[in-house]
């Protein structure tokens, strides 16, 4: 490090803080950046802490900097080290455990505290806040043991720890002051609706109480209210507010109020002292959401880089309540007064609401319930102050049609505007890494950028910029291909393959003129796919191009070992099965046991090179767990046993499952068969679902439970089981015949068409018989994999054997 | 075990390593992941991706010169190591040769690791 390079320090390891050293990192390098955080993590997304909470995320994957972004940047962290104030005299920064560090410029970014009510009790036991990782975990860990909780406070925060608390099955009262929830950032209106969703979320709420004492020993057991009354809870989170964390500021001798003041340059009363994020106060306001932030942090990079920059005026703020299911909005004014024109919209049946207020006909506010695709673009048109027209009410309240505005906007919008809040990413910088870098992706924009990489809002904006942009690139460029090595489509492909008798992936792409001749992770396993598809009985599977869990027949996790999935047919076993399953569980070490959705036994955490080993001792088929390929037939119990069965679903679920076993599909294919339309089996969601009545079957198809959850579409009814297995059959050799590789029956429902498929596999008696033959032709080839493998011994050892040589050294 | 860092060790037979599926070698304790490209050239990585998750890179599928890793789907270049766009990192390379059908590694690197 050069001496001669300015001293900054950050006090502050959180959002703030670093969004600001990463703004200042763009503009210059001038600074050797030192970074003290008192909490033990790198900086993380708090935001996302619902989302641990819920448990849709780990902490590691809400971390935004990890300690390599430290290195990698020349930052010197301290983590878990408080700093106690600033020596103005000595141009110091002293921490509490007495460490001294030289500055020329400080950045405080200490942000918010949880406000803890000032009440008898607030210091027992099982009482937190919900701000950081810590508290996250206590909460994690009192789930385990208590059963009720109280939330007090019907905030964002307090709403998003209630929910996820109900997610760990507890009894959960969120108690509230007022009378509406989210009162600072909701109307009564959509406060009212707010509330009755959550309560079907299973949320109790205690409206319009006082908080008088925390009852208990050591630890919480309750709570008693103004008026007297009690509400058990072992367990309660205050939710009530933050308080800007001020101390350093405070010892330090800096002017604080409610925060720590600061101008529109961000800067403090000391010389050389900054302060941004929640710990700030600015023209009177602390701001607690995420989006101020930033802004507050651009004007700082820019000041103390010395860059030009026009000053902080405040922020106009909207908030979005992270729960699922759940889509809340607002910005800028939302309690409509005397001076506000009101365009609102409530739709009971729907269960949305929308609300727009104006003032002397400008846009000033707006609420959002149920439906919250226009936040972006009402946020825009808020903070831009824009004029109500008759042509913006249509295209907001829905008269229009609309469609051809949402371009527009995003044509409009000026390249400075900033897409994405909480990493500070402009249209530009968007536009830019479209045009240059060839980006066609918004996952690959956020990889790059960091536009969509926090809260995830901004998502909607991205695509319909990639979109406005990619559609003139679309004209120049003709048509995209499959991947990024070839201008082909899927059926072009096929059709190349059939005409020129193709054998192998690599003559593919030879002859197809493939940019990079080996293809890639996309191209190859889609070619060998098609390859095999339509020559079953010559085609080679290359074993290269496949990915690891269909090459190796088993399933990687993200360690490295792996999983086993032996088949239950139609999710029946034996008392023999299962004891050979749990003695080669003990012997061979699996972490873990688990009953799949699919009905069948999961051994997670097998080494590499014990899998031959322990598929040689179960010496039960393969389940294909891995495979893009027929997975499982969930069944229900059936006439065999239930009562109410009508025909033989665990009969039928164990014959489909094997005699469709081991064929390759485009993608992965779930079977339900239920005994009676009870559907305990759940038939909607699967690829095909089968539900039998008393004359016969009748057929559902392109189901799916998983990312797009779509409801199966009814295909047909069928008399005689016959019949029943010729039409599945004929609808599986058709998808895959016509599927793209990785295409789910869900989506190529709706890209052929239900009437499609019906004329072909239904109405078309022949044709279905020639799909039939072709798919029992198809049936002829295959071979249980792990039984080949195990056959072929020299070569399997090479795949999953290493070679040690630890002798050597 | 002191090591010359340009010291080469022979990990195996040319035939013991399969065209475009990587195999791991463990030396010393160390897992080195292993490629055999269509060209007949092979290249050595340790075996833990640049990802900031990690997990192994022997089993990504090679396409040419460059591995896509198996868990994140990461375009990596064998000749460098380096993580091609949209993504970045750069995984560790260790210096091979081939000798009368043996394969060898400088698996001195591996201190420098």
């Amino acid at each position: 490090m050069g001496t001669d390079r300015e001293k900054l320090v950050v006090i502050g390891n959180g959002m703030a803080g670093i969004s600001a050293v990463e703004q200042i990192l763009k503009l210059t390098k001038r600074f050797e950046i030192t970074v003290f955080g008192s909490e033990p993590h790198p900086n993380y997304n708090r935001i996302m802490l619902s989302y641990v909470l819920e448990g849709s995320k780990t902490i590691d994957d809400i971390v935004l900097n990890d300690l390599n972004w430290y290195r990698d940047n020349g930052i010197t962290l301290h983590t878990g080290t408080t700093v106690e104030k600033i020596d103005e005299q000595a141009k110091e920064v002293v921490t509490a455990d007495g460490m001294r560090v030289p500055y020329d410029k400080v950045l405080i970014a200490t942000g918010s505290n949880s406000f803890i009510l000032p009440i008898p009790g607030s210091d027992k036991e099982g009482v937190v806040g919900f701000r950081d990782i810590a508290d996250c975990n206590q909460m994690l860990e009192a789930a385990k043991t208590c059963r009720t909780a109280a939330v007090i406070g019907g905030g964002l925060l307090g709403l998003e720890a209630a929910k996820g608390l109900v997610q760990l099955g507890m009894d959960v009262t969120v108690v509230h002051l007022m009378e509406d929830l989210m009162e600072r950032q909701l109307d009564h209106q959509a406060a009212g609706m707010l509330k009755a969703e959550l309560e079907r979320q299973g949320i109790k709420f205690k409206m319009g109480a006082q908080t008088a004492e925390l009852l208990g020993d050591t630890r919480v057991s309750g709570l008693r209210f103004a008026d007297d009354t009690v509400l058990d809870a072992e367990f309660v989170v205050m939710a009530v507010g933050i308080k800007p964390n001020v101390t350093v500021a405070k010892e330090s001798g800096i002017t604080v109020n409610r925060g720590i003041v600061v101008n529109d340059y961000m800067q403090t009363s000391m010389e050389g002292v900054y302060s941004v994020g929640e710990c700030t106060e600015h023209r009177g306001v602390c701001y607690g959401l995420v989006a101020p932030l930033f802004e507050q942090g651009m004007v700082l990079a820019k000041h103390i880089s010395g860059v030009e920059a026009p000053p902080y005026e405040g922020s106009v703020v909207s908030t979005k309540l992270k729960i699922s299911g759940v889509d809340v909005f607002s910005t800028g004014e939302f309690i409509d007064g005397p001076e506000h024109t009101v365009i609102a919209n409530k739709d009971d049946w729907k269960r949305t609401y929308k609300k727009i207020l104006l003032k002397d006909g400008i846009m000033v506010g707006a609420v959002l319930f149920g439906d919250i695709t226009d936040s972006a673009e009402l946020q825009k048109l808020i903070k831009q102050k824009t004029v109500m027209t008759d042509e913006l009410y249509s295209s907001l309240m829905g008269t229009g049609c609309g469609g051809g505005k949402k371009t527009t906007s995003v044509e409009t919008m000026s390249d400075e505007e900033i897409v994405c809040g909480c990493n500070g990413v402009t249209k530009a910088t968007i536009v830019d890494v479209i045009t240059n870098q060839g980006l066609t992706t918004v996952d690959e924009i956020k990889a790059c950028t960091g536009a969509t990489r926090s809260c995830g809002g901004c998502k909607p904006v991205v695509e319909q910029i990639l979109q406005y942009v990619l559609g003139d690139g679309f004209k120049t460029s003709a048509k995209q291909g499959i991947c990024g090595c070839t201008t082909l489509s899927r059926d072009e492909i096929v059709a190349e393959i059939k005409e020129k008798g193709l054998q192998t992936t690599k003559e593919v792409m030879n002859v197809l003129g493939w940019s990079q001749p080996e293809g890639c992770s996309k191209c190859r396993p889609a070619i060998n796919y098609y390859l095999g598809m339509l020559n079953p009985d010559t085609h080679e599977d290359e074993k290269e191009s496949r990915f690891v869990n269909e090459r190796m027949s088993a399933n990687i996790q993200k360690d490295g070992t792996y999983t086993v999935v032996p088949r239950m047919y139609g999710g029946v076993t034996t008392p023999e099965e299962l004891k050979k399953i749990a003695d080669i569980s003990l012997k061979y070490d699996v972490k873990v046991v688990k009953v799949t959705g699919g009905q069948r036994l999961d051994l997670i955490g097998v080494k590499k090179e014990d899998l031959p080993k322990v598929w040689e001792e179960l010496d039960m088929p393969s389940g294909y767990a891995y495979a893009k390929s027929l997975r499982t037939v969930k069944t229900c119990v059936g006439s065999q046993f239930c009562r109410f069965g009508t025909q033989d679903s665990m009969g039928m679920g164990a014959t489909l499952e094997r005699k469709f076993e081991r064929l390759d599909f485009p993608a992965k294919f779930k079977l339900a068969v239920n005994g009676c339309p009870r559907n305990c089996a759940e038939s909607c969601t699967k690829d095909i679902g089968i539900v039998g009545n008393d004359g016969g079957w009748e057929i559902f198809v392109g189901g799916n439970g998983g990312i797009k959850a779509r409801l199966a579409d009814t295909l047909c009814k069928v008399k005689t089981d016959e019949e029943l297995i010729e039409i599945v059959g004929s609808v599986m050799q058709y998808y895959r015949e016509t599927g793209n590789y990785l295409e789910r029956t869900s989506e190529w429902v709706e890209r052929i068409g239900l009437e499609q498929i019906k004329a072909v596999v239904v109405d078309d008696l022949e044709n279905r018989k020639a799909l039939m033959e072709r798919i029992e032709f198809a049936l002829k080839q295959v071979e249980d994999p792990w039984k080949k493998m195990l056959r072929d011994g020299d070569n399997s050892g090479k795949l999953f054997n290493r070679l040690e040589m630890s002798n050597q050294l | 075990m002191s090591l010359n860092k340009n010291e080469f060790f022979p990990v195996g037979a040319l035939e013991q390593f399969l065209v475009q599926i990587g195999r791991v070698v463990e030396i010393g304790g160390r897992q080195i992941a292993v490629f055999r490209l269509s060209d007949g050239r092979i290249f050595a990585a340790v075996n833990q991706s640049p990802h900031p998750k990690g997990g192994p890179l022997a089993e990504g599928i090679v396409s040419g010169h460059y591995l896509y890793d198996p868990l994140y789907d990461w375009k990596i270049d064998l000749t460098t190591g380096l993580v091609q766009a949209p993504d970045n990192g750069q995984a560790q390379m260790l210096t091979t040769k081939v000798e009368d059908g043996q394969v060898w590694i400088a698996a001195g690197e591996l201190q420098a690791v």
